[in-house]
């Protein structure tokens, strides 16, 4: 997801609970909100960090692959819809950086994790965007994926996560229907843009499976998220969910899903599908993806580039306190 | 659009040299809103990334609606996209200082700047225009330049007087931009012929609006007017008349390639 194989902090049985943290895991079981000045177990807090600055890196980084197409959009109109689409996620860090921030962890201190290389974002967007319908191919699927781990995001137990993801929700089912605006154009359009559009899904279609993360069944660190309400569903539900909700889509663009095995399965009212290259997914996780150093690269150059500008406004805002102290 | 040309002042102009006059202000939209949204994710500050997205939109929205109504007087049935993407770099009339790359983020500001303060002083004039369609994109657009111009405004003065190294960066763009200001005050035929009907201002008689606007501006940024420099465009050789820098036809092959390649797909 936009955040995928977070570490959770510590995984306590009641007996092994203090009373405060006793108290603590009753109002989340009762579906109370967590706001920030209240107590709450030191691991939740950081996982929490990691959860939520994981998905605010993922919003500014996913900025890349589609700004790469603003300049050479085919229509004035496609190309006001994707800079709306490209702001908005921009605002969608924002707001999540603000909702860690409460927290106690600063933007800046976040930023630097990110350059550093200590924090990860999605690995979806390490994949190049190559043709114009790969504009189309994101909006629909890797939106998608993500409205599929958000909406239920919105009841997590953390207050400002939790409005934060109500606010970004409504701009993804957005971002999701452009997409797919884009998809159904070009499927309805010359040979040349429909083959774009079956290539588009080619590319997308296993690296928005692997969104969700590998299983994690059998994962601690997903029990223990569960059960603070940080995560609402297991990764294989939503990528259940996630398939059986594409499948149609793709079948009413006239497009063929990439996976041989992908059939109907009557019995657990879902498909039965392959399984992403999970080799793939860890080697794009290390660093090792089609465009990791340019998108990390990106973003480490804009922010070394801006030094200088953040640096000058700081300076001017000393100077303008400073005469104002002066002049009372 | 309610009413037959006649009906409205562009009437009273030629077509031809209401049309060509409509592009210059569509195009340095266009161009200006691509060479923003150049930033997009690259910005210094996630607020500066947010900024300059929406002013980008912003002056692609106005395009929209400048050569929509370009292609409405001319009427050869063309649309503002066929205008956008079909046209080579000859028959493109947007100022040079629209087409300047990027540079730093304070060459972007300072060209920002720059033209806001010409942009204000334009569209509020044409609010005023006897053209009711011009009077209503420009009281539309005024609204969000005037807008642009106080975030440039007072990013410049911040810059300008912050450290050692911003003010070194916002005079050396300034020095480096000044020189394609004048092309946005030269008057020739076409912006007589369309102030003669009332449609626009001269541009001439923007110029002690934006004089006093960048003097004012600069002072408090503790930044150095370059003073009388050689200006670029001005002996009717600019981008106002289709002579570009070579910059254009790199902003057009990005551009328009999409419908270049597949001539006639819908998108
Ligand atoms: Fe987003
Ligand atoms: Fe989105």
């Amino acid at each position: 997801m936009y955040a995928q194989l977070v570490k959770s902090e510590g995984s306590k049985s009641r007996e092994e609970m203090t009373p405060e943290e006793l108290s603590f895991q009753d109002r989340i079981d009762r579906g109370e909100k967590v706001e920030p000045k209240e107590w709450m177990p030191e691991g939740y807090r950081k996982t929490l960090i990691r959860q939520i600055g994981q998905h605010a890196h993922s919003e500014i980084v996913g900025q890349l692959p589609e700004g790469n197409w603003i300049t050479r959009a085919p229509t004035l109109e496609r190309k006001a819809i994707l800079l709306a689409k490209v702001q908005d996620e921009a605002g969608h860090g924002l707001y999540l950086y603000s909702a860690a921030e409460t927290l106690g962890v600063s933007r800046d201190e976040l930023m630097e994790k990110l350059h550093s290389g200590n924090m990860k974002y999605s690995s979806i967007f390490n994949y190049p965007t190559l043709t114009w319908a790969d504009m189309g191919a994101v909006g629909w699927l890797v939106d998608g994926a993500a409205i599929m781990n958000q909406v239920p995001l919105q009841r997590t137990s953390y207050g400002p996560y939790s409005r934060a993801m109500i606010r970004i929700c409504k701009e993804e089912s957005f971002h999701q229907r452009q997409g797919y605006d884009i998809m159904m154009k070009m499927c309805a359009g010359t040979p040349e843009q429909k083959a774009m559009a079956q290539d588009a899904l080619n590319r997308f279609w296993y690296p928005a499976l692997m969104m969700f993360g590998p299983s994690d069944k059998d994962s601690i660190h997903s029990a223990q998220s569960m059960a603070w309400k940080i995560k609402m569903n297991t990764n294989d539900e939503l990528r259940q969910k996630f398939v059986d909700q594409t499948v149609p889509q793709a079948k009413y663009l006239g497009l063929t899903v990439p996976d041989e095995n992908l059939v109907w399965n009557e019995e657990k009212g879902g498909h039965d599908f392959s399984e992403p290259d999970w080799s793939e997914f860890f080697a794009v996780i290390a660093g090792n993806g089609p465009c990791n150093a340019e998108r990390l690269g990106a973003r480490v150059k804009a922010w070394d580039d801006g030094a200088w500008f953040r640096e000058g406004l700081m300076a001017h805002a000393d100077k303008a306190a400073a005469r104002r102290i002066a002049a009372e | 659009m309610a009413g037959s040309v006649e009906a409205n002042a562009v009437g009273a102009v030629d077509r031809a040299v209401c049309v060509e006059w409509l592009q210059r202000v569509g195009d340095n939209a266009l161009i200006l809103g691509h060479r923003v949204s150049e930033w997009c994710g690259h910005a210094p500050a996630l607020e500066e990334d947010i900024a300059l997205a929406n002013q980008a939109l912003d002056l692609i929205g106005q395009c929209q609606l400048w050569l929509g109504l370009a292609a409405e007087v001319e009427g050869k049935g063309r649309t503002a996209d066929q205008i956008a993407y079909l046209r080579d770099a000859g028959a493109f009339r947007n100022l040079l200082l629209v087409e300047r790359p990027n540079g730093d983020f304070g060459q972007t500001l300072i060209r920002q700047f720059l033209f806001d303060a010409f942009h204000i002083a334009l569209l509020r004039a044409l609010t005023e225009s006897s053209d009711p369609r011009v009077a209503g994109i420009a009281a539309k657009a005024v609204k969000e330049v005037a807008y642009h111009l106080e975030r440039s405004a007072d990013l410049v003065v911040r810059l300008g007087d912050g450290t050692a190294e911003s003010h070194d960066r916002m005079q050396k763009a300034l020095d480096l931009l000044f020189p394609y200001t004048g092309e946005m005050f030269t008057d020739d035929a076409t912006d007589r012929a369309m102030a003669e009907a009332g449609i626009a201002p001269l541009p001439s008689r923007l110029k002690p609006e934006w004089d006093r606007t960048v003097a004012d501006v600069l002072e408090e940024a503790t930044l150095t007017q370059p003073g009388q420099v050689w200006q670029h465009g001005v002996k009717g050789q600019g981008g106002k008349t289709g002579v570009h820098s070579e910059y254009l036809g790199f902003i057009l092959a990005e551009m328009q390639f999409l419908q270049r390649a597949y001539p006639g797909a819908t998108w």
